[in-house]
């Protein structure tokens, strides 16, 4: 009992800490708002992966606590929608849609060229965080194919030397 | 006993001057008395007629998973799952025929090759379901290609360790541990071909901090993907008898 009162009272110091940063009390008001019911747990990451970009292993641990989620199920939710990462994001990130009508247009030699230029592969940033690549699973731009998002902006009909010529300066910027 | 046949009759009518909530089938041609709300595996099972199953295991919740006890329903043209289907009045099921013999020799083939279940080496040789279904079910060769996918072993825990290469996802473990032990410790990452059962934050097991280390996984995992560690080749036997007595106890503490 008397154990069980510690870990309660840990629990509470740690969201009261956390409400001092704009960024928890952010994430503090969804959980909130929804009566820290377990169902709200999409809706919570959402609202993490948007406040810091990525979903860090401590933020999941204390999601999971204040929501009363099983750790496996919190991280089996984070895993399973491609549009969480675990991974911090790069300071520009390239999203090249895989989806049929992007593929048969090219872009799988776009991605083979991004993936020669940056030497890394789908889903992983390059060595100085300067660039995150991703692939994605049509975007709904089909008219566009290939697409191309570069840091938020959608691009249609791109080639592999248009993405590396974006791939370039973002690089000159990194140095620079 | 003759049970006179209700072909013609509307659903409903048919029930009349039965007990309350008690209705009949037909299983493979054989009349049949249900309870309603039954599932056809679990009626087919009280009259010793075998369907194949994988990830059904009595004492825990079904999901339908790995379709091998799909069955044939008169006057439906999809083969439905008998874990999750409930007995209707006048329900015409067939267990096995070539077609059902077909797809399941199909899934377990591709269960076969999307991992890497070598028998010979395998700590559940000769007490492994997967082995048992492929003999019954007289699977004689994989005419997909093996993945061969490179896969861990984490032998973190202090007493047992898991082979993700044996792991048929039937998530046996995820359900023993959360419906039974009450710890929910295990659950399944990623999806379709990456798709791994994890404990907690996808860290090693002996790190979890939910573990109770009571062993429900291991001794309801079909396959030799959970193990007692200091086994070898052969000498994993499991033992499931204590879950149906749990299942007993847990409902009567509600």
């Amino acid at each position: 009992m008397e154990a069980l009162k510690e870990t309660a009272s840990k629990a509470q110091d740690e969201t009261s800490k956390r409400a001092d940063d704009p960024r928890w009390r952010r994430v503090n008001r969804v959980m909130r708002l929804h009566g820290y019911r377990p169902n709200a747990l999409i809706e919570t990451l959402h609202m993490v992966q948007d406040t810091f970009g990525f979903l860090e292993m401590e933020a999941l641990k204390y999601v999971a606590k204040t929501l009363q989620v099983p750790l496996s199920r919190v991280y089996a939710v984070a895993t399973f929608y491609h549009f969480f990462s675990l991974k911090p994001p790069g300071k520009h990130t390239c999203v090249v849609c895989m989806g049929t009508a992007c593929y048969i247009s090219g872009a799988a030699e776009i991605m083979h060229e991004m993936q020669e230029a940056l030497h890394i592969e789908p889903g992983e940033t390059t060595a100085d965080g300067a660039i995150s690549l991703v692939t994605a699973r049509c975007l709904g731009s089909c008219g566009l194919a290939p697409a191309v998002v570069l840091d938020g902006e959608i691009k249609g009909k791109m080639t592999p030397a248009a993405v590396l010529e974006t791939i370039e300066r973002w690089q000159a910027d990194a140095s620079g | 006993m003759t049970i006179p046949a209700y072909p013609t009759f509307p659903r409903g009518d048919s029930e009349l001057g039965k007990p309350v909530g008690i209705l009949t089938l037909k299983i493979d041609d054989r009349d049949v008395s249900a309870r309603r709300g039954e599932t056809i595996l679990e009626v087919a099972r009280e009259n010793d007629i075998f369907i194949p199953t994988l990830c059904y295991l009595e004492g825990l919740s079904s999901l339908g998973a790995c379709r091998l006890c799909l069955v044939e329903i008169k006057g439906v043209t999809k083969l439905l799952p008998a874990c999750v289907t409930p007995v209707r009045q006048d329900m015409e099921v067939v267990t096995d025929s070539e077609r059902l013999r077909r797809y399941r020799r199909m899934i377990l083939e591709l269960i076969f090759s999307e991992r890497n279940h070598v028998c010979s080496v395998c700590v559940s040789n000769g007490h492994c379901e997967l082995q048992t279904l492929a003999q019954k079910l007289g699977m004689t060769h994989v005419r997909f290609d093996y993945l061969y996918p490179r896969l861990a072993i984490d032998a973190s825990h202090e007493r047992f360790s898991i082979d993700h290469n044996r792991c048929v996802l039937c998530m046996r473990c995820v359900r023993v541990c959360d419906e039974i032990e009450g710890a929910h410790t295990w659950d399944i990452m990623h999806r379709g071909i990456s798709a791994r059962v994890i404990t907690d934050l996808n860290q090693p097991w002996g790190e979890s901090e939910t573990c109770t280390g009571c062993s429900k996984c291991v001794q309801v995992c079909p396959t030799g993907a959970l193990s007692e560690k200091g086994k070898s080749v052969a000498e994993m036997v499991k033992h499931k008898e204590f879950l149906p007595y749990l299942q007993i106890m847990r409902r009567n503490e509600r």
